[in-house]
């Protein structure tokens, strides 16, 4: 009964949020622009960095091009769900409109998780397919059942530790109010993974890994698909993403004891 | 608790202090301010007790600052109190537990939650399925009370197409769909002209009628509190400065009353001086304060001693007793 009052809602959520984003058509012929622009930038640069080697850090153009299908295809999931709801918290604050959300009964961070859909990743998301697709046809790799399931769930661990993070951040604006520069941070961070992390200085790397797992988004589900990957790497990536939404979920609730809600 | 555990809004002791940061102004204090921090605390509400039963309407008063946003977000469940108790429709507020928001509703003059670029319609459908209201509910409701708040095709446009009257109304309307027990009205009527301020008033006298909610109702507009509280809290920096009829106040408040003559012939302002404080005086009409314990004898004494074409007794304005009562705490009230 919850749940389907739930589903519901989240349904009610996404179709009155694609009416009022229908209502700038525009946007869709920009989002299409950019994602365009953002794909051409980055096959050049990866060109840039193949030219006069056939490996990258061990992975060659087309492998690469897996690993930048994948983040194109996470991003295409940042700019349809992350980007239009964990953005708004702040200004949810600032303006005191998070009252409304707190008074209604459902779960608050469901509803600023998912209150919008926004259409225009959807260009990025097919943009993102259509290079894993390529890189794979022409790298000749056979894709068998047990990598793309770990490749899948690898790719789904990395959504939810960025979406962790990034609700974390944003919930932070309860004390700071003004936190767009550190989720601005994290989202151009993010920049990174379109590259295989081998590519980068070992410094880096160990940031990459450890600090901010941009590895585990992108790089490790890239080597599950390319059937190398294993499946202690995916149960460790698994935990790490049960703990992070876990961690997520019990700051906000400690953050919302804090809440003073803007005056009137 | 137990003595008044038959009111749905139960306030004991409630409490709420602040942390608040302060800063000098200027690039030093700015500098001050980074390196170190100075904060005070700041007791928006003090102590205060009050219950309130089911089905009233109640005003609640005070200038700005005086703590009443801040009991209306503690009642309704935003911010957690920093002492005493409290419960409202039998639940603890600061639990947010779905049954408690099931039961309450909050409206806001200065925010709203109505989808800026979609018809009202678009909210109220959001509204019903968080609510879990099924379809065919939700069209009987919407109908009764878009009758009430003559609502028709202004549901159908967008938000931002509406007028300041028009959006407060669908507001309402989205704020009710739940069909709450207990409803908290910060400013309803805020910005709204004098049209729009009668029909709000207007509706949610009937609504109080028909449905029997209780409502607790702030407003800085003094008509919406005479037209619709019988009772009024007024709240004074914090305190508890009145809990009773509004009638009441105005005794508390005004020690004296207005006594207006109007003379068959005219006479000088210093005949009236021992009758009581002259407030003005023209050739036929003069306007009196009079002591209330000594209005009868002051009043027979006027007809007995003039030739009196009207005589008019009434309490000074409610809006000039609060006027003067904030501006002796020197509190200026907006």
């Amino acid at each position: 009964m919850r749940r389907s009052r739930t589903l519901r809602t989240v349904l009610q959520f996404w179709r009155s949020s694609l009416e009022a984003e229908s209502e700038y058509q525009l946007n869709l012929v920009l989002e299409c622009l950019a994602v365009s622009g953002n794909l051409a930038g980055s096959l050049f640069v990866l060109s840039l960095l193949f030219s006069g080697q056939s490996s990258l850090g061990g992975w060659d153009w087309n492998e690469a091009l897996i690993v930048l299908g994948l983040y194109t295809l996470l991003d295409g999931f940042t700019s349809c769900l992350l980007q239009p709801n964990l953005s708004k918290i702040v200004n949810h604050v600032q303006q005191g409109t998070l009252d409304f959300v707190l008074l209604k009964p459902v779960d608050s961070q469901l509803w600023l998780s998912l209150r919008c859909f926004s259409p225009w990743g959807i260009p990025a998301l097919l943009a993102g397919v259509v290079l894993v697709v390529l890189g794979l046809q022409r790298s000749g790799t056979v894709v068998h059942g047990d990598g793309l399931v770990l490749g899948a769930v690898l790719l789904v661990s990395g959504a939810a530790i960025l979406y962790s993070l990034w609700f974390s951040l944003a919930a932070l604006s309860i004390w700071f109010v003004k936190v767009w520069n550190a989720t601005e941070v994290l989202r151009y961070t993010l920049v990174a993974g379109r590259y295989p992390v081998s590519a980068y200085p070992p410094a880096l790397r160990l940031v990459f890994v450890f600090v901010l797992p941009v590895a585990f988004m992108t790089t490790v589900p890239s080597q599950a698909l390319l059937g190398q990957g294993s499946w202690p790497w995916a149960a460790g990536s698994v935990l790490m993403a049960c703990g992070s939404l876990l961690a997520s979920r019990w700051f906000w609730r400690f953050a919302l004891r804090h809440y003073t809600s803007a005056s009137s | 608790m137990s003595a008044q555990s038959s009111a749905i809004v139960l306030a004991q002791g409630l409490s709420k202090t602040y942390r608040i940061a302060e800063k000098q102004p200027g690039l030093k204090g700015t500098f001050r301010h980074l390196l170190r921090r100075r904060y005070r605390d700041l007791e928006a509400v003090k102590g205060i007790h009050f219950a309130i039963e089911e089905g009233e309407m109640v005003g609640f008063l005070g200038p700005n600052g005086a703590g009443k946003t801040t009991t209306l977000k503690m009642l309704s469940g935003l911010i957690h109190p920093s002492g005493g108790e409290l419960l409202v429709a039998g639940a603890r507020p600061q639990r947010r537990q779905a049954g408690f928001l099931q039961d309450i509703t909050l409206v806001m003059g200065n925010k709203q939650q109505l989808i800026w670029d979609l018809p009202p319609w678009d909210s109220i459908r959001v509204n019903a399925a968080v609510y879990g209201i099924p379809e065919g509910v939700m069209q009987r409701r919407v109908r009764e009370l878009a009758d009430l708040l003559e609502l028709g095709e202004e549901l159908h446009r967008p938000v931002r197409k509406l007028s300041l009257g028009q959006r407060m109304k669908a507001e309402l309307l989205t704020s009710l769909l739940h069909e709450p027990r207990v409803l908290f009205l910060d400013e309803p009527t805020l910005g709204l002209d004098v049209t729009a301020q009668g029909r709000v008033r207007d509706f949610l006298a009937t609504y109080n009628r028909r449905t029997g909610a209780t409502i607790l109702l702030t407003s800085h507009y003094m008509g919406d509190i005479t037209a619709l509280c019988e009772r009024v809290l007024l709240i004074h920096e914090g305190s508890l400065f009145h809990d009773g009829p509004l009638g009441e106040l105005t005794s508390r408040l005004a020690p004296h009353r207005q006594v207006r003559l109007e003379l068959q012939h005219a006479q000088p302002r210093e005949v009236f001086e021992s009758f009581g404080t002259v407030e003005s005086h023209q050739e036929h009409q003069v306007q009196l304060l009079v002591p209330r314990e000594q209005l009868t004898e002051t009043v027979a004494a006027l007809l007995g001693r003039f030739d009196v074409l009207d005589l008019e007794v009434s309490d000074p304005p409610i809006e000039d007793l609060m006027r003067s009562l904030f501006q002796q705490a020197g509190v200026s009230e907006t």
